[in-house]
């Protein structure tokens, strides 16, 4: 099932794993990296292989992208595996962590069971799940962590709801370390989040939008951070996107704590007035915040504070965001786009390629043991050629996921998507 | 059909046009546009004083009032200041039918689009729902009131009362209490007072204080006395009752007490100080009814004559901007 084998010549290699980006080429075969040629060429080739000759484009590992929702199962209409799984292959996207919030939610075993089985069903993108750390995410009692992990859930997490009662949070912690498996935790106050649909300040004043303090981040975060000293655990924090809480997340590390922390490309790219009039699709959950904690957010993401970008994938369809702006459903679709607008702060000379590479490549697979994001010889041929420059134009209608809420419709990205290789399979070209 | 009063018929044979095909928000608004619906609403005071008081400047046109949330004054202000104008009115209340069924707003106002009105008002209780609405539609969109945002012919009326009472509003001091935070009325003032030279203090308790509200160019303040003082205009907002259980404010009667205006705070202000309300009232709540009901300061029923006629003054610059308008 593996194809016959697939050789990339005069690309641009990134690989961040090896600290390498330069000239080089690569060959495939049985589904896997055979070479790696750094600096030089592949020599002579049989007549059976695929050459691809990739006139300087950029050759990089597939992306890893830990937070993904589809509506399967329970919301189809929304997004199905498939879409989902199609919507990764054309942004380069190899594999994704889907988040435990459907329907039922991912909270046992056979639930874990049977969205691996369907996914490995479609054979696009390699598809994972996260399970939930309460039953039914109801941050009340612990779900079958260990069950789960056996199952192959990679991380354990509520998704969206932050697990209020603080004596369970520290029972899945020290629970979830015995089986080695990481917690993540969305950082955000739920009484200052309560109804919330912005980020407090004179921009949401003005709309007359019900808001929370950029602080409702930090004030959970800094109650993670001494579960964490208290159980030795190691802790994700799920979309850090403000400068205060960056504070203590930087505090926390410095102090030797095992946190790391994500944030979202929508979070890197947009400002609380990308809203404008009441625009829906900006409608994020946390909500878009001030310019400052944006830079701030940039800098992290520079730096290696903030260590992977996710997508946050999220799908809501028209009947979901085509409402008053405290009505509609938050959230954005991303996988398409992840690629791209990360890409805009190379091109913006913010931070250099490989760093970006790092933060969806061998960053999150390295925190959740995956065998991916690296251009090694055995490693398995999940692979993106990309044409860094290419310019593109984000039409929201036109994006694979079968809901259409991109907050990048209309802007000008660089960076296009020219083939997707999982396990030396095409499963996109361009 | 009456005669236009001779001030109104010669606001009405100038040429001004009024550029835009909705009234949403205050801050839509310019300087002249708004000195132009003022001077036209000013006319139709005259008009509404008379005892014939109907004109056919929106012969054949329709006006739905679509009322999501409850209200009697707006309501009917819109609807007689529609009738006056010879419109045909339609009142709409989503609450008790298909809004209730599920349908969304969007597929409210598609389904009444098709039936060719010409204005639609809307009140709705999320920010940015009139908005919405003027993107789906074909017709003229009058905001009255969208949630926590603007209510933009509130301002109007309030900018006409004022002009009315002291003939100017540059230069006025107006202090703006209560609750700031949840009041649609304060944006919509705070926006179009200060854009007609006015002096703008937001006073409330911190609770009830917009998050930066400082960077409206306002000044705020706590203690009513020191808001108030040397004000030309008090201006008061409701306090819903819920909101004041310890939510908040710790209870009525310590609202009352530091922030409800009686004549002992009253007294800060300048001595020819007008008060206002948009009502409705909370007696002995955000106002004690000796103030209120005082004719020498009150402006409270004024304001509701003047809605009227603002009302008239909006309805009348859309229709003229309406398609096939004559």
């Amino acid at each position: 099932m593996s194809g016959k084998p697939i050789a990339f010549t005069n690309v641009r290699l990134v690989d961040p794993a090896s600290g390498y980006d330069g000239p080089g080429a690569l060959i495939v075969t049985e589904g896997v990296i055979a070479d790696v040629v750094k600096g030089g060429d592949l020599g002579a080739l049989s007549r059976d292989v695929e050459v691809v000759d990739g006139k300087g484009a950029l050759l990089l590992p597939g992306l890893v992208d830990i937070r993904v929702k589809t509506g399967e199962p329970g919301t189809e209409t929304k997004e199905t595996l498939k879409s989902a799984a199609r919507a990764a292959a054309a942004g380069g996207v190899t594999s994704i962590v889907l988040q435990p919030d459907t329907d039922p939610v991912i909270d046992e075993p056979s639930v874990v069971d049977f969205i691996l089985r369907r996914a490995r069903d479609i054979e696009l993108v390699k598809v994972h799940v996260a399970g939930a750390a309460t039953k039914g995410a109801r941050g009340e009692r612990m779900a079958e962590i260990g069950l789960m992990t056996e199952a192959g859930c990679l991380y354990i997490s509520d998704a969206d709801r932050p697990i209020v009662d603080s004596k369970v949070m520290r029972r899945v912690l020290s629970y979830a370390k015995a089986f080695g498996v990481l917690v993540a935790h969305r950082p955000a106050d739920p009484w200052l989040s309560a109804g919330a649909a912005a980020s407090e300040g004179e921009f949401a004043s003005r709309m007359g939008l019900p808001s929370v303090p950029a602080i409702a981040e930090k004030i959970m975060l800094e109650r993670d951070l001494a579960l964490v000293e208290l159980t030795g655990s190691r802790l994700l924090v799920d979309q850090v996107t403000t400068a205060s809480a960056l504070e203590s997340l930087k505090r926390g590390r410095d102090k030797g704590l095992a946190i790391t922390a994500t944030t979202s490309i929508n979070h890197l790219s947009f400002n609380e007035i990308d809203i404008g009039d009441y625009r829906t699709f900006c409608k994020l959950d946390p909500p878009l915040r001030s310019e400052d904690d944006r830079q701030a957010v940039i800098e992290a993401v520079a730096t290696g504070l903030i260590q992977v970008v996710v997508s946050a994938h999220a799908p809501a369809p028209a009947e979901d965001k085509r409402l008053p702006y405290d009505e509609a459903a938050p959230g954005a679709v991303g996988l398409q786009t992840l690629l791209p607008a990360l890409l805009t702060f190379h091109h913006e000379d913010r931070i250099p390629l490989i760093d970006l590479i790092r933060t969806v490549t061998c960053a999150p697979a390295e925190l959740l043991g995956l065998e991916a994001g690296r251009l090694a010889k055995g490693a398995p041929a999940d692979l993106v050629l990309c044409d860094l420059n290419a310019p593109l134009l984000i039409d929201a209608d036109k994006l694979i996921s079968k809901s259409k809420n991109s907050p990048f419709d209309g802007r000008r990205l660089q960076g296009k998507v020219l083939r997707t290789v999982v396990d030396g399979r095409t499963v996109f070209a361009g | 059909m009456t005669t236009a009063p001779p001030g109104l018929n010669e606001v009405l044979q100038r040429t001004f046009s009024f550029p835009k095909r909705h009234f949403l928000s205050a801050t839509d608004l310019n300087e002249v546009e708004v000195a132009n619906l003022l001077d036209l609403a000013d006319g139709f005071v005259s008009l509404n004083r008379q005892t014939s008081k109907k004109l056919d400047l929106l012969k054949g046109r329709t006006l739905m009032n679509l009322f999501f949330e409850n209200s009697t004054r707006t309501q009917s202000s819109f609807e007689l200041a529609g009738k006056r104008l010879g419109a045909d009115v339609v009142n709409m209340s989503p609450r008790s039918s298909s809004i209730a069924k599920g349908e969304t707003l969007i597929d409210t106002a598609v389904t009444l689009n098709a039936m060719q009105p010409d204005l639609l008002v809307v009140r709705h209780s999320s920010s940015g729902a009139a908005s919405l609405l003027s993107q789906k539609v074909s017709c003229s969109v009058i905001n009255a009131g969208d949630g926590q945002h603007e209510h933009p012919t509130q301002a109007l009326l309030d900018a006409l009362s004022m002009r009315r009472s002291f003939g100017r509003i540059a230069g006025l001091k107006v202090a703006i209490c209560g609750d700031v935070l949840h009041s649609r009325v304060a944006r919509s003032n705070v926006a179009l007072l200060q854009m007609l030279g006015a002096e703008v203090r937001l006073v409330g308790p911190p609770t009830l204080i917009p998050a930066q509200a400082e960077r409206w160019n306002v000044a705020i303040h706590h203690r009513m006395r020191e808001g108030i003082a040397g004000c030309d205009v008090v201006m008061m907002l409701r306090l819903q009752l819920e909101r004041m259980d310890g939510v908040m404010a710790p209870s009525q009667r310590e609202y009352f007490r530091f922030f409800g205006l009686d004549r002992e705070k009253l007294a800060f202000a300048a001595p020819h100080v007008r008060v206002m309300h948009p009502g409705p009232m909370n007696r002995g709540v955000e106002i004690d009814s000796d103030v209120a009901d005082d004719l020498s300061v009150s402006l409270i029923q004024d304001q509701v004559e003047m809605g009227v006629a603002a009302r008239m003054a909006v309805l009348t610059s859309l229709a003229a901007r309406l398609e096939n308008a004559r």
